[in-house]
């Protein structure tokens, strides 16, 4: 889908920030309400903009310490429908935030979300090992996170400068 | 003992800054949101601090040359060439200095003999017209009006010019008003310098901040070269305020003389800087850009906001700062500046520190992230609205 320079212009602005108002949206991009209004609507229609979520350090609210797994899942394409099949089954699972197909030492990249390290033990033995053309599954733990879709965690980015300069 | 009757005539009839006087008030107060801070929010980017990193790693902490690093010197003349179109010779017409600042002192330094006229749009930088002062000659100044979006008239400056001219000192886009000239209009601003044998210094600091139409470089225009000093710096445009790194590029004739000063006074700009610039320059075009593009939005979003709210305003075609009118708030620009800061919290500079066209007016840099702006516009509004309706009291009172 071929965009013009002002549908761009509010996308990029929504990816930095999609909480932002209709009215504040119009205003960074110079354009009126109602033609900012009409791109976000046709931008969502066209699934261009898929959903408005936000990035949360769940490390810091109490009871919510997740854990985050990344796995390498060799598997065997089937004929005809290649690694599409399998990516949809494993993708169908709420545990699963994403698939990858990767090029290199292994098939597909998932990375799982779950309450408890066993938790996502028990997702990888019972549900992803035991599919059909699953060969093999390598299970990281993610121990920390730095940075996340282009976000950095610990930002310490407070206002250094002075109030009033030349 | 008075010791200050050692001082120099020039430095005791210097006044200190406006912003100076300013700053002290709003230093001294806490949870201020400030606008009036004149330099990007952006840390500089991060290959740029690695690079320098690398440097001191590397042990350069050595002086370099006093012109600059000879790379250095080599990609501040490709970096011209290849964005503004103008080419001087790395190896002698090139001076890096301490900061824009340094290069403008250091050209003023070199070309004014007692007495000199230097003519100045304003309303303009604070450190023009004492840099002129200190330098021995007159700042002549020329001011310009919102009319015309604070652009300075070339007829005006035909105006100003006597037999004692000797420069005209100009500045796009421009810091405090954000106005941009155009290339037409440096056209003819260059034609009537040519006429009249002067010589021109153009502070492009601001060059790289241009956000609806193509910079241009004055020394590009014909018959400019010869008798332009271009300074610039890596501040504003690089977000490396910190830095101290500027630099000046003139004919030889002119640069060399500036040279021989700068060997003198400062040898040479701190080598980690260089090492951290020309890192910027060959890396750091997609940086520049985004930073950019996120300056347009946020000046976008703050001009709009700005009229909606009761302060007309001119959209500024460069820099980060928007120059409002205050006029309706029956407060001088120094009064308002101190009362908004006094009562809402948010500093922004009065307009006359700029110069007497900047009254009723005041400069708020919008370098800011979005929802302090947002909340800055909030506490404007009501202070605006404040006001409107104690003067609407003080007319019925009147009527009386």
């Amino acid at each position: 889908m071929k965009l013009n320079e002002k549908e761009t212009e509010v996308l990029e602005i929504l990816e930095e920030n999609s909480r932002l108002s209709i009215d504040s949206i119009a205003k960074m991009a110079g354009i009126s309400f109602e033609e900012t209004e009409q791109i976000i609507h046709k931008l969502e229609r066209e699934k261009v903009i898929i959903d408005y979520a936000a990035t949360i350090d769940w490390r810091k609210v109490e009871g919510h310490e997740g854990v985050t797994a990344m796995i390498d899942v060799k598997v065997a394409p089937k004929r005809g429908v290649g690694f599409d099949e399998i990516a949809e089954r494993v993708y169908r699972f709420k545990e699963v935030q994403s698939v990858y197909l990767m090029s290199g030492a292994y098939d597909l990249s998932v990375v799982i979300e779950g309450r408890s390290m066993s938790e996502v033990a028990r997702f990888v033995s019972e549900k992803l090992s035991t599919l059909d053309s699953v060969l093999s599954t390598t299970t990281h733990f993610i121990l920390k996170k730095y940075k996340h879709d282009g976000r950095i965690f610990e930002t310490g980015e407070e206002d250094k400068r002075m109030v009033v300069t030349p | 003992m008075d010791s200050s009757r050692f001082l120099s005539a020039s430095v005791t009839e210097l006044k200190p800054s406006g912003i100076r006087k300013f700053f002290d008030l709003a230093a001294s107060m806490e949870g201020v949101i400030s606008l009036g801070v004149g330099e990007p929010d952006f840390v500089t980017s991060w290959s740029v601090r690695e690079a320098c990193i690398l440097s001191l790693e590397k042990g350069h902490t050595a002086y370099s040359a006093n012109a600059g690093l000879m790379e250095l010197r080599e990609e501040i003349s490709f970096y011209l060439d290849r964005k503004f179109h103008v080419n001087y010779e790395a190896e002698r017409e090139i001076l890096v200095t301490v900061g824009a600042s340094q290069a403008l002192d250091l050209a003023l330094r070199t070309i004014i003999n007692p007495g000199d006229e230097v003519i100045i749009p304003e309303p303009c930088f604070v450190a023009y017209g004492p840099l002129v002062k200190l330098a021995g000659g007159i700042p002549v100044y020329v001011s310009s009006n919102s009319n015309n979006g604070f652009k300075t008239l070339p007829g005006q400056i035909e105006k100003a010019i006597t037999q004692n001219t000797k420069a005209v000192l100009i500045c796009s886009p421009s810091n405090p008003t954000g106005s941009m000239l155009s290339r037409k209009d440096f056209e003819k601003i260059s034609n009537i310098i040519k006429q009249h044998d002067l010589l021109a210094i153009s502070d492009e600091i601001y060059a790289e901040l241009s956000y609806d139409e193509e910079f241009t470089s004055l020394a590009s225009l014909e018959g400019m070269r010869e008798r332009t000093i271009t300074i610039s710096g890596f501040s504003k445009g690089f977000a490396m305020t910190g830095w101290r790194l500027g630099f000046a590029a003139a004919p030889a004739p002119l640069l060399q003389a500036m040279l021989k000063i700068h060997q003198y006074s400062m040898m040479c700009a701190p080598t980690m800087s260089q090492h951290a610039a020309l890192e910027a320059l060959r890396n750091g075009e997609e940086d520049v850009q985004r930073m950019k593009t996120d300056y347009r939005r946020r000046r976008n979003y703050f001009v709009r906001s700005l009229n909606e709210a009761g302060f007309p305003c001119q959209t500024p075609g460069g820099a980060f700062y928007a120059f409002p009118s205050i006029e309706y708030s029956g407060l001088s620009s120094e009064e308002f500046a101190e009362q908004l800061l006094l009562e809402e919290k948010v500093a922004v500079v009065p307009g006359i520190v700029f110069g007497s066209s900047g009254e009723g007016f005041v400069r708020c840099s919008y370098a800011s992230s979005l929802s302090q702006l947002e909340e800055a516009l909030k506490r404007m509004a009501s202070f605006m609205k404040r006001r409107q309706h104690a003067g609407a009291q003080w007319k019925t009172l009147q009527d009386f």
